[in-house]
């Protein structure tokens, strides 16, 4: 027995030697941790079930959806979108204005709103933020700050920068001067990536607030275990007095979306994100869940590399759109959760030409327009499918499977290829494909985000967003137009005049808008998912 | 004795130091650019460029090399691309989340392996020994995914007696002191919450420690019966010990040495085995801190964390051979 003892006591010391030499260090997000014991005591908690972890805290220098999940509840912006629409509605502005050129935007601010170290929210505030992320000299200007590049043509002194200067009128009023109009501006600033952030807290940190969020939003920091939880809890200040309802919000990182759904089903988590559409039967059978849908914002599609033969000739493009049975891959792989895509525009969105008409699929016609182009008896090719799911594209290859048979009814011999996920997209975005499936989600409920940043000829040169690399004056010019024009109405018939252009040249086919599926527990309530994919938890309860 | 342990200590400079090399060449052979998949499908050419030249990745691979390796003799195993924090402070809690169970899973395959396979020698050709060795025999060809799965379905979804995964209740964190939540719960004296932590160890421990659990028994009974039929054996029964003793105290110490060596190698396998179980059971352990960082080509995390793991194999095994020494005095060392 004693030698046993002796085992025992061994792997024990070589426990103990793996963590000494790892050393004593606390990591500090751990350390923070204390804190979360003081909401413990009769709380209402909810725990979020989410696949991966949020990159950054600080949301003007994030660009992805994991980490807005998250700061969208902490931080509030000026202007924000009406729960599960892209309806702009008063955020920390309550009202605003533009003059008549639509160069100047005048933002009148909520009274009585203080951050969550106790500093008031001001106009100085707002300046102060703008400056941050528009001012390559500005001392905390610490980042790539991406989206605001993306959404606003620049920094201070690049020629195509849309805002030239931000002003304090008086304490609660804020002007922004524009050097030209840009029609998507308001819904730029509904965006997370321009939340406002506490003055005090960017100083402290010396502009690297990643792991100190301090806003004026609803629910405040308390720890960041990395890749396992982040836990927040209720702003006891928050200036909508009786929000928000939950005293606590954990997001849990569970990377498989199985092993999610079997913990919310064994009641360890409370609502989860990332639905397996094949999943949803079980999700309905059950009588202690429910089903949510997100709206679509989002296009899965197959682009064709226009600049290389066959798919330079629009017949060759307009026979594959003859062949793709849209409705049967949503039935076998959305399990019915997503509408095809006809435009490129989600059927929500405004903008999107409802009157347009969709190929329809019919095999003999494709025959004769493949034989009109000079391939009588058909081609080989590649078909390019990416190795991740993506909300708009669940099980890429099987997808990319389906198609490879469409096109082997008229002759076209595609030969299915991937890459790892980071090869995929910069091959793709170098023109090295052939046909290629990838997809997009809006970022703000704009047109402009969908048809500029994907078929503009702008953005068709490597390395390329525009990976069909179409090329047409034409809508290049509507486009423009588009972006430079302030009235919706006439934005709105501008792009639709683009919809029908690209609808012939078909540099697509636009596969699905796919609505992706959540579940929950039904103790939670007042839950509504927004297009975005960013929750605002302000008005969840939990029974 | 203490001569060949420091001399085993100094021959892990050289095998570490080969061993950072070929990691880092492999890594680096692997397609794909981090700055590529921290941005993302929205990332433009500029930013990525621009992230590149910031994780210097545009030196070229010897500068690299030689920075890393400066990097580590000051004791700093670098900053992960993705994250941007110190990996020195950020796998610790996964370091020990691994450790706590890998060292449940090791306690459980132990103590049953151990007993199992001394019950089954002693008892040889009853039908408890036969039916030891058939679920041995399956326990060893069981995928731990399989079982994982099998226990989630059955005692989770089904029968709801243990938590499906996860390392603790999110609902009552545990306030961290070692990152040992056993210990911590212990430490704070909160009982419930130590329950809760052993509830949540249970099924990923049985479903890691499964396979080394059978291993340990077929051995321990192998070695045993070897034991069995020495002169000794039939000395100390022909004296009257008792049989319990016999088997307990003269048997084991004498069948125990090859046992052991299978437990070290086991413990090193366990580390493989973990990077499954972390996965199903939603474990936030080493291996899938490991796991995440390949798919993200977090380089410094991939190199360090494959060197620490190194480490600790190269510690367990050495270990395991001084502890071998010990038990059998007849093994010389030059």
């Amino acid at each position: 027995m004693k030698k046993f003892a002796l085992t025992m006591s061994a792997t024990v010391l070589s426990a103990t030697m793996i963590l000494a030499g790892c050393g004593s260090s606390n990591p500090s997000n751990t350390a923070s941790n204390a804190g979360g014991n003081s909401a413990k005591s009769g709380g209402k908690t909810l725990i979020f079930g989410r696949g991966g972890d949020t990159v950054t805290l600080d949301p003007a220098n994030a660009t992805d959806g994991e980490t807005f999940r998250v700061t969208d509840n902490i931080y509030e912006t000026l202007v924000a979108d009406k729960p599960g629409t892209f309806d702009v509605k008063p955020g920390l502005a309550t009202d605003w204005s533009a003059s008549k050129n639509g160069l100047k935007w005048t933002f009148h601010l909520r009274k009585n709103v203080k951050f969550q170290d106790g500093t008031p929210f001001n106009a100085d505030a707002v300046v102060f933020n703008f400056n941050r992320w528009m001012d390559p000299q500005n001392p905390y200007h610490k980042g790539d700050f991406e989206y605001f590049t993306n959404m606003f043509g620049g920094f201070k002194g690049n020629p195509k920068a849309v805002i030239k200067d931000v002003k304090k009128l008086d304490d609660y009023t804020v002007e922004i001067d524009l050097a030209h109009p840009s029609a998507p501006f308001l819904a730029d600033l509904t965006m997370a990536a321009f939340s406002i952030a506490s003055p005090a807290d960017v100083k402290k940190y010396n502009g690297d607030i990643k792991d100190h969020p301090i806003g004026t939003g609803p629910f405040k920091f308390v720890s960041w275990k990395p890749n396992d939880s982040i836990t927040l809890e209720k702003n006891p200040s928050y200036w909508d007095t009786g929000k928000p309802k939950l005293d606590k919000i954990v997001f849990q990182v569970i990377k498989d979306n199985k092993a999610r759904l079997n913990a919310l089903q064994a009641g360890q988590i409370d609502i989860m994100d990332g639905l397996n559409p094949a999943d949803v039967p079980t999700v309905k059978n059950d009588s202690n869940l429910q089903l949510f849908t997100r709206p679509s914002n989002n296009v899965g599609y197959l682009a064709f590399n226009t600049q290389k033969k066959p798919f330079n000739d629009p017949r060759v493009r307009q026979a594959i759109n003859m062949v793709v049975d849209k409705k049967a891959l949503i039935d076998a792989f959305y399990n019915g959760m997503a509408v095809p895509a006809v435009s490129v525009l989600p059927p929500s969105m405004w903008g999107n030409d409802t009157s347009l008409q969709d190929y329809q699929v019919n095999i003999q016609k494709a025959k004769q327009l493949l034989a009109e182009a000079g391939y009588p008896n058909g081609f080989k090719t590649d078909l390019w499918a990416m190795p991740v799911a993506r909300p708009y594209m669940p099980q890429p290859e099987k997808i990319a499977a389906a198609l490879q048979a469409d096109m082997k009814k008229i002759g076209i011999d595609a030969k299915i290829v991937t890459y790892d996920w980071a090869t995929y997209l910069k091959k793709t975005a170098n023109g090295e494909h052939t046909m290629a499936l990838l997809g997009w989600t809006g970022d703000n409920g704009d047109p402009d985000d969908f048809l500029y940043v994907l078929l503009d000829q702008d953005n068709a040169n490597p390395p390329a967003q525009n990976i069909a690399f179409y090329k047409n004056p034409e809508v290049h010019k509507l486009l423009v137009q588009a972006q430079q024009e302030t009235d919706q109405n006439k934005r709105a018939d501008l792009y639709k005049k683009a919809e029908q252009i690209i609808l012939k040249d078909a540099p697509w086919v636009p596969l699905v808008h796919s609505t992706p599926p959540m579940a929950a527990s039904k103790k939670v309530t007042g839950f509504v998912p927004s297009p975005v994919g960013s929750d605002i938890l302000t008005n969840v309860d939990i029974k | 004795m203490l001569s060949y342990t420091l001399r085993r200590i100094g021959q892990l400079i050289p095998v570490l130091f080969g061993m950072s090399i070929v990691v880092f060449a492999i890594i680096h052979a692997i397609p794909g650019d981090p700055a590529q998949v921290i941005l993302g499908e929205k990332a433009t050419s500029e930013s990525i460029h621009n992230l590149r030249q910031q994780l210097g990745l545009d030196q070229p691979l010897y500068l690299q090399y030689i920075h890393y390796i400066g990097q580590l003799f000051h004791g700093d195993l670098g900053t992960s691309l993705v994250t941007q924090r110190p990996i020195n402070q950020e796998i610790v809690p996964y370091l020990a989340a691994t450790a706590e169970l890998t060292l449940f899973s090791m306690v459980f395959a132990i103590v049953i392996g151990v007993n199992a396979g001394i019950l089954s020698a002693w008892k040889r050709n009853t039908w408890f020994d036969y039916a030891a060795m058939i679920i041995a025999l399956v326990g060893v060809s069981m995928p731990i995914f399989w079982l994982g799965l099998l226990e989630q379905w059955l005692f989770s979804l089904q029968l709801h007696w243990l938590p499906v995964l996860g390392r603790t209740n999110p609902r009552d964190p545990v306030t961290s002191i070692t990152n040992l939540y056993l210990l911590d719960t212990l430490l704070s004296g909160n009982l419930q919450q130590f329950w809760s932590v052993v509830r949540h160890l249970i099924l990923p421990g049985v479903a890691l420690g499964t396979i080394p659990m059978a291993i340990i028994a077929r051995m321990t009974r192998a070695s045993m019966l070897e034991v069995f039929k020495h002169d000794y054996i039939r000395t100390a029964r022909a004296k009257g010990l008792g049989e319990f003793w016999v088997v307990y105290k003269h048997a084991l110490k004498n069948s125990f040495a090859p046992v052991l060596t299978v437990i070290g190698l086991q413990l090193g396998s366990l580390l493989g085995g973990a990077i499954l179980t972390e996965t199903i059971f939603g474990w936030p352990g080493v291996g899938r801190y490991m796991f995440d960082a390949i798919g993200n080509r977090d380089y410094p995390v991939i190199q360090s964390g494959i060197l620490v793991l190194a480490t600790i194999f190269i510690v367990v095994n050495l270990i395991v051979d001084l502890l071998y020494a010990y038990l059998d005095p007849r093994i010389q060392y030059k």
